[in-house]
This record gives structure tokens, sequence and C-alpha cells, in this order.
């Protein structure tokens, strides 16, 4: 456990002098001086990358600046206005939407995939390919392309729909109704990368579990819900967490896709702290929002922490 | 006895369902995987097109023929090469210097004893988590008073300093590693730093390509960076550059299309020519998460 330690047995057992305790000391303290000196990236990136930001942020919401001309104090102002502003309940709102709605869908479109995978399929790895390569590429191409996909009357959703019969297919990111909608389809095509975690985690559930159940005579619709779905929930809740924090930023496809419209039906939190600081240049108010919705994160993961004590099983097999 | 007959007689009278179960099971993976498939196909499909064709209506699934000048167009229109030289620029010099500082750091955390350890890799763990968004503002700012406002340090220099992902991934990976191999450095005369460049980082190559892997196409499909940091068209990056095509093109979707095609074409081959990485460290990070 203590490798200091075992330095110090190791070298006793070197048959090395008492004398040698005040080197054995030394060493340890040798051995955290490199220590520190080998995390001085990290800690300089995180003095400087991520602690000064966290405080000036805060310290920004109370100016209006435009970082150029100007620093206004106006003390916690922009903090109240954040609660009054109805543009921002809106993007909020949106980015809710999005986040409560696409998390689940992915994590059990995520989890479906990994179990129909995992049933002894033949070609495993080339279907494995197939489904994780959409969430390889991303960004504005991907964005691009989606919008395409989308177009009313050349796009491939309603050429499909139409094909299928339908006459008045929806209009996706060009309607207000449905543009939402569309980003979270969209978001669904990533699924292959919490998929191929979920298929990892299946193959590392014993077999001797399931062949005891068999014996039992435990059905397989049992099986998943007794043995598979418990042993994966830390790492469905590893991932739940991560997606609620990824969801919660979207900003790029709804930039590229709809530019928040239609009628700020895809206006997204971040979409909207990056109007108001980067192109209208009220940095100030920018840094209160980031902080509002750094707290509205915040409270979803403890939420989801808190949970975890309910439907996370940690004991290891 | 008994039960082994029973269980016998349910697998038998199950043989049928069984059969039919896989039947099912085989049509829906074809089935989802073909609709995983068909955006990227309806990309290619569009890219190729001749003009006349990509308008039609009712919309055809097949090209008439296959029209290459399509990708000719972005060359045409905007310093396409250079954005790719760009956006190469950034996505190595990110990832050399996440791949340096990320796995000496990583290193410290698995291997090497000091105070406070524990409570430093908790703030780790805790970054990891923490949303880029509210960094956004103050890290402009810092970036104004320095100057690098328009050039691509702003958007490489963070990386130099071991992003908290990475460092994660590159300590569990060397805690992986005997620790016989540190005894015997250490009764050599190994420094700890001689440790970790001679014995562990050439042991941890793969994993060191997980992140070289992760960042490259990180950088790669980032928009939101570039587009605060980059004003100058000529220093565009492939993702900011087309968003500018988007603007000037969107009648001419064959050669969107042919450039978003282009531009996620790099990480479609990292991806093909890595795919063992990109499995690995999704796993490394996600189970043992």
């Amino acid at each position: 456990m203590t490798t200091v330690g075992q330095t110090q047995d190791g070298s006793s057992a070197l048959g090395l002098p008492v004398g040698a305790q005040r080197k054995v000391m030394k060493q340890s303290t040798r051995e955290a001086l490199y220590g520190y000196a080998m995390l001085s990236p990290w800690l300089i990136g995180f003095l400087v990358f991520v602690l000064f930001p966290m405080v000036a942020s805060l310290v920004i919401g109370m100016f209006r600046t435009d970082f150029l001309t100007s620093w206004e104090f106006v003390g916690l102002y922009y903090y109240k206005s954040v609660v009054a502003d109805v543009l921002v309940r809106k993007a909020l709102l949106n980015t809710a939407y999005f986040s409560l709605v696409s998390v689940p869908l992915s994590t059990i479109l995520a989890l479906s995939i990994a179990v129909m995978l995992n049933q002894g399929i033949k070609g495993q790895s080339i279907w494995r390919t197939i489904y994780y390569l959409p969430s390889v590429v991303s960004g504005v191409a991907v964005a691009l392309l989606w919008r395409w996909l989308y177009e009313p009357e050349m796009g491939l959703f309603n050429t499909v729909l139409r094909g299928l019969g339908v006459d008045n297919p929806p209009r996706w990111v060009f309607s207000e109704q449905w543009a939402m909608p569309s980003l979270i389809i969209m978001a669904l095509w990533g699924a292959g990368a919490p998929m191929l975690i979920y298929l990892a985690g299946l193959r590392g559930i014993p077999t001797a579990l399931y062949e005891a159940a068999e014996i039992d005579g435990a059905s397989s619709f049992r099986r998943f819900f007794t043995i598979t779905l418990p042993l994966l929930t830390p790492t469905i809740f590893f991932n739940v967490v991560l997606s609620i924090i990824g969801s919660w930023q979207i900003f790029t496809q709804a930039l590229i896709m709809a530019d928040g419209g239609p009628n700020n039906a895809t206006l997204t939190a971040v979409l909207h702290l990056y109007r108001t600081g980067f192109r209208n240049a009220y940095f100030g108010y920018a840094s209160a929002q980031a902080w509002f919705l750094f707290l509205i994160i915040l409270v979803f993961v403890l939420m989801a922490l808190r949970s975890a004590k309910s439907w996370v099983h940690y004991e290891r097999v | 006895m008994a039960t082994t007959a029973l269980r016998n007689r349910r697998y038998v009278g199950s043989r049928l369902t069984e059969f039919l179960y896989r039947v099912l099971l085989y049509a829906a993976v074809l089935l989802g995987a073909f609709i995983f498939a068909v955006p990227l196909f309806w990309m290619l499909r569009t890219a190729v097109m001749p003009t006349w064709q990509v308008f039609r209506y009712p919309p055809e699934w097949i090209p008439a023929e296959w029209n290459w000048s399509n990708f000719k167009v972005p060359f045409q229109t905007f310093p396409f090469e250079r954005w790719f030289v760009n956006s190469g620029i950034i996505a190595v010099g990110s990832a050399i210097g996440t791949a340096l500082s990320a796995s000496m750091v990583g290193f410290s955390f698995a291997r090497l004893r000091f105070p406070l350890r524990e409570p430093l890799f908790l703030i780790v763990l805790a970054t990891m988590i923490l949303p880029e968004h509210v960094r956004l503002v103050p890290t402009y700012l810092l970036f104004t008073w320095m100057g690098w406002v328009g050039t691509f340090l702003p958007l490489i220099a963070p990386n130099w300093f071991a992003p908290a992902f990475f460092v994660f991934l590159m300590r569990q990976f060397f805690m992986t590693i005997p620790k016989e191999y540190d005894d015997s450095a250490y009764i050599d005369g190994c420094s700890p730093f001689g440790m970790f460049w001679r014995i562990h980082l050439p042991l941890s190559l793969p994993a060191v390509g997980v992140v070289i892997i992760f960042q490259i196409t990180f950088q790669w499909n980032d928009f939101l960076n570039p587009l605060i940091y980059l004003n100058k068209v000529q220093m565009y990056t492939v993702a900011l550059g087309l968003r500018l095509f988007q603007g000037q093109l969107s009648n001419n979707m064959q050669a969107l299309m042919a450039a978003s095609l282009m531009a996620i074409l790099p990480t479609l081959l990292v991806f093909f020519f890595a795919q063992r990485y990109f499995v690995q460290g999704i796993v490394v990070t996600g189970v043992k998460g």
C-alpha cells in the first residue's frame, strides 16, 4: 500500500547500513518534488485556464464592458436581469427540452444497440463500425449535411416519408414546431459512442452469472433485468452524467442548422450567450448568463448523483 | 437429472422461437445499420451528382453520373486548401502538446507519492465535468490582454497544459503497468522523470496514440473556439470556412456537400486507420470511469 515503506524495506533488504535511513527519507522528499514538478503543467493550466476564468467570470458579470473601450460597474444588475430576461428564459427552456428528451432517448438507443450486438451476432465488428462511425464525424460538416437531409422538398427525410405515403411531411428545422425535435433526432445519430462503451461493459459481465441464472430457470428477459442491467448501471450512470453536461452546451447544430430560428425555436443557452458576448459585445451579461447556466447544470448533475444511490449498483463481482 | 430433462425439453420446444428470435434480431440490426449509414450515403450521393439532377423533383437516390468537378468548386471559391493546412496545424500542434503534458501529469498522479495527491486528483476529475462555456468569456479576455486574438495560439496553447480528460485517461493507463518496473528502475538509480521517459512512456504508446487521435478529432471538429478567436478568412479552419460556404453556396448544394465530405475525410481516414485506438480510448474512459 505505502510504497515509501516498500522502498525502505527494499533498501534494508538490500543490506544497506542503518545510516541510510536518512537517505531514504530524502528519497521520498525527492519523489514528492518530482511529483509536483511533473504535474506543474496541469497545475498552471488549472490556475490560468480554469480557476482564474471561474472567478473572473463572476467579476466580469458585474461590469458592462466590451473589453476594449469601457468597463462600467453595474453591480448585480446583470445577475438580476438573467432571471427576468424573456429571451434567456426561452433559451434555457429550449435547452432543457433538448437535454431532457435527447439524453434518455440516446441512452436507451445506445443500450438497445449494444444489447443487440452482444447476442453473439455474426460480423459484430462491422456492425459496430457502422453504428459508431457517425459519432466520429461531427461539427459543422455534419450540421450542414443534416440541414440538407431535413430540406422539406429535396431532403432525404421527406423523400422517404412521401415514399411511405405521408402527404404532408413536417418542415423539420424550417418549422418552429419541429425544429427542436429535428436537433434531437440528429443527436440520436451520435449514439454510437455510448453504444461502444455499453458494449464493452456488457462483455465485462462474467458469463458464470448467466449460466447460474439459466440453471435456476431464469428467462432471458429476467436475466437482462436482474443481471445485465444492474451490473451495467455504473457505466450507464457515468455516461448519463456526461451526456447531461454535453447536452446543455449544444451550440454548433443550433447555429448552423437554423441560426436559433425559426422564431427562436432553436435558440439554445450557449448560442444566446455567444450572441450576447461575442456578437453584441455585452461580455458582462454573457458572463452572468454563463454562471446561471453553470448553476443549472450543477443542479442537474447533483440530482443525478443523489439519485445514483437508489439505482446504481457498485458492488463488483 | 430431472432439471436437465426439463431444460432439454424446453430447449427443443423453443427451437422455433429461438430461430424466429435470431431472424428478428438480424433484421433489427440490419435496419438500424441502414438508418445509421444512410445520411452519409446521401452526402456522397449529393456531392457527386450533376447539377441538373440535384434539384430534380422528386429527388433521385442514384447519381446519373459521377460528377467529380463538384469537388473543385470549394477550391475555386475560397482558400480551401489553406483552411486544411490551418486546421492541420492547430490539430497536430494541440495533439503533441496534449500527449506530452497529459502523459507526464498522468504519470505523476499514477506513480509518484506526494502530499495532497488525492485531493488534487479529485480536482482533475471535477474539471473534467466542468462545462466549458463558463470559461469562455474570461479566457477570451485573457487572450485579448495577451494580444493573441486572431492567431492560432488560443486554440493550441491551452492544450499544452494537460487537459483534465486526457490526464485521467493516461493515469488510468499508467495504473495498469506493473509496479516491479518502478522498483527495478529505482534500484538502478533512475530518477522519477527518467522512469517516466525511459520506461513508462515507451510502454504506453498505445494510450498516447489514443490521446493524439482523440485530440486531433476534437480539434478538427471544433467550431466554437475558432469562431471566437479567428477573424481573417486566410486564418480560418475548415469548420469555420464551411460556414462561409453555407452563405455563398446555398444554391449549390452539390458543391457544399462535396466541401463537407472533404472536411470530414481526415477524421474518417484517422478513424479507419486507427479504429483499435478509438475503441480502446472510449472503453478506458467510459467503463472504468
